[in-house]
């Protein structure tokens, strides 16, 4: 059998790439079960001498994270939910419906994903603190109420919803909006779930945006919390290493319970043009 | 069908805040690079001054700036084709028939393009630690000294690519893969009866198909790799001695650290303009070579 080596060399280094990929996520979590400074001792400990719950009570008791917290969870929740509201109905808008430049601002809009979001912050900024948004949870969610990219998504699969039942709709006297609801956004359940989990990951990574618009600590998103802390925490590693597991570890789980989606997502929006 | 005005309530929504949040501002920042925006004209608008394209000699003529961009092309020069490469292997280990537990490995190897930046920013700083992190203590194990790597000017950039491949190789992987799998079994099948090797596989009927997709991911992969921010933030501020300073971060901190938003509105311009270019060069590039039509 001349597969055998083959076989087992494909295997290991599947092997040695995915222990290189999930290693510092796996330490990570080692990391912040051990006791204040013992991460820095020679050679580097892989697992606690003996596992303790005290990083994560100092984080919660000293550095405020169950706060947070609780604004990653409600801008991330907040701003997913709108913007599936404003994406999904603009994305069928733009397959199915008909109005006067349509096609033109479609590809206006394509033209634009070349833009660089950061060319935008600065105006936008200085436009929010006009409206008196900045510092506050409005400042972070506004720009997200609505992307490109997630009408794009669903538009592409939007595409393929069958005119006839639509028209079928039209001729029994369903009102556009009663059509959107029942019959619509039934079919277009997998790609909201696809844009959900993007846009709840995206939201909830996201860092140079809240970074600039929020500058009271008590509005800070974890990573921007984080970022902050890290600057003050140098020498803590196992407190920092707690933190970090709980910004990762809720993304992470949204992902392994939802990869399926979200993988199919990755791939249609990869192919776009 | 006839066109309706009711399909304006679906997109007005949407359309208002891309206008609002998004359109106008990025005017808005182009005019704003052509004044003496600062401090003063945040205080009262009466303060600001039309200065047309000096904001833009200036930066032209400021070491820092140069720097920064600099910093940028290094990133993306040397971390773009790791980022591929990584990806490639991946994908096509993945896609090989020989491969076992492929969901697992698949999972496992994308994994950290989920996580958050800034929190695995953190764990690399530790891990990349000179004198109790893992990377010194495997390269002691071969027998090479400590590395001070995020304190030595000419090793912090290395390390913040290789977190940044470890971060994003497996998007592209996922991407890579799909084309892969969409290659009919029966093409190798029909090359390995003509008598092709593995390596002639790969040239002849891997290659050819993976190509423009290969194509278009770099070039995302580019524009994506310019936006260089938060792993500088996190794990060195820019330093040792300006070696991590990107273009953005130095937009970051002329706007919002000092003020100068027409400053930064300038920086925002050019990166905006160099990728811009740099895209149209590779697509380009891709027509000549025959890639795409």
């Amino acid at each position: 059998m001349r597969a055998r080596p083959a076989a087992f060399a494909v295997n290991a280094m599947l092997l040695g790439a995915s222990a290189f990929a999930v290693f510092p996520l796996l330490w990570m979590l080692a990391a912040s079960f051990m006791a204040p400074g013992e991460a820095s001792t020679y050679p580097p400990p892989l697992v606690p001498a003996h596992a303790t719950l005290a990083n994560y009570r100092e984080l919660f008791a000293q550095t405020g994270m169950g706060r947070y917290l609780a604004n990653s969870v409600l801008l991330a929740v907040a701003a997913t939910t709108l913007s599936l509201v404003f994406n999904v109905m603009a994305g069928y808008a733009f397959a199915k419906l008909r109005f006067t430049g349509r096609d033109r601002i479609f590809k206006l809009m394509l033209g634009a994903l070349v833009i660089p979001g950061q060319v935008a912050m600065v105006p936008l900024f200085l436009l929010l603190k006009h409206m008196g948004l900045v510092n506050t949870y409005g400042g972070v969610i506004v720009p997200a109420l609505a992307s490109i990219f997630g009408i794009f998504l669903v538009r592409q699969y939007a595409l393929s919803i069958p005119d006839d039942l639509l028209e079928a709709a039209r001729i029994d006297g369903a009102t556009e909006w009663r059509i959107f609801r029942s019959v619509v956004v039934p079919l277009l359940k997998p790609i909201i779930v696809t844009l959900a989990v993007f846009t709840l990951l995206g939201t909830w990574n996201d860092f140079m945006w809240p970074l600039i618009v929020l500058t009271d600590r008590n509005l800070y998103t974890l990573p921007v919390a984080l970022a902050s802390l890290a600057r003050e925490h140098v020498q803590d590693n196992e407190l920092m290493m707690a933190g970090s597991v709980l910004t990762t570890v809720p993304v992470l789980c949204v992902f392994l319970a939802l990869q399926r989606y979200y993988l199919q997502g990755l791939m249609m929006g990869s192919v776009k043009g | 069908m006839r066109p309706t005005r009711v399909a304006w309530w679906f997109v007005g929504p949407a359309l208002c805040v891309i206008g609002v949040f998004f359109v106008v501002p990025v005017a808005a920042a182009l005019v704003m690079s052509l004044t003496d925006f600062d401090i003063y004209a945040l205080a009262d608008w009466r303060n600001l001054r039309i200065v047309g394209l000096s904001n833009y000699v200036e930066l032209l003529q400021r070491p820092l700036f140069w720097r920064a961009l600099g910093n940028t092309v290094y990133f993306v020069a040397v971390g773009v084709p790791l980022s591929l490469a990584a990806s490639l292997g991946a994908a096509l280990l993945l896609n090989s028939p020989l491969a076992r537990f492929q969901p697992f490995f698949r999972t496992a190897l994308f994994a950290p393009v989920v996580t958050t930046v800034v929190a695995v920013a953190v764990i690399w700083r530790y891990l990349l630690g000179t004198r109790y992190g893992f990377i010194n203590y495997a390269l002691g194990a071969i027998g090479i000294a400590p590395v001070d790597w995020l304190g030595d000017p000419h090793f912090a950039m290395p390390a913040i690519i290789l977190f940044a491949v470890w971060k994003n190789f497996g998007y592209n992987m996922i991407i890579l893969l799909a084309g892969l799998q969409a290659i009919p079994r029966e093409l190798y099948e029909a090359a390995r009866i003509d008598g092709a090797s593995s390596l002639a596989q790969f040239r002849y009927v891997t290659l050819p198909v993976l190509t423009p997709i290969l194509t278009i991911v770099a070039i995302l992969t580019v524009a994506g790799y310019f936006q260089l921010f938060a792993e500088p933030y996190v794990m060195t501020q820019g330093g040792p001695l300006q070696s991590t300073v990107s273009v953005l971060y130095f937009m970051y901190e002329e706007g919002f650290k000092w003020w100068n938003l027409g400053n930064a509105s300038a920086v925002a311009f050019l990166l905006f303009l160099l990728i811009f270019a740099v895209t149209l060069l590779q697509m380009r590039q891709a027509r000549r070579s025959g890639v795409w039509q």
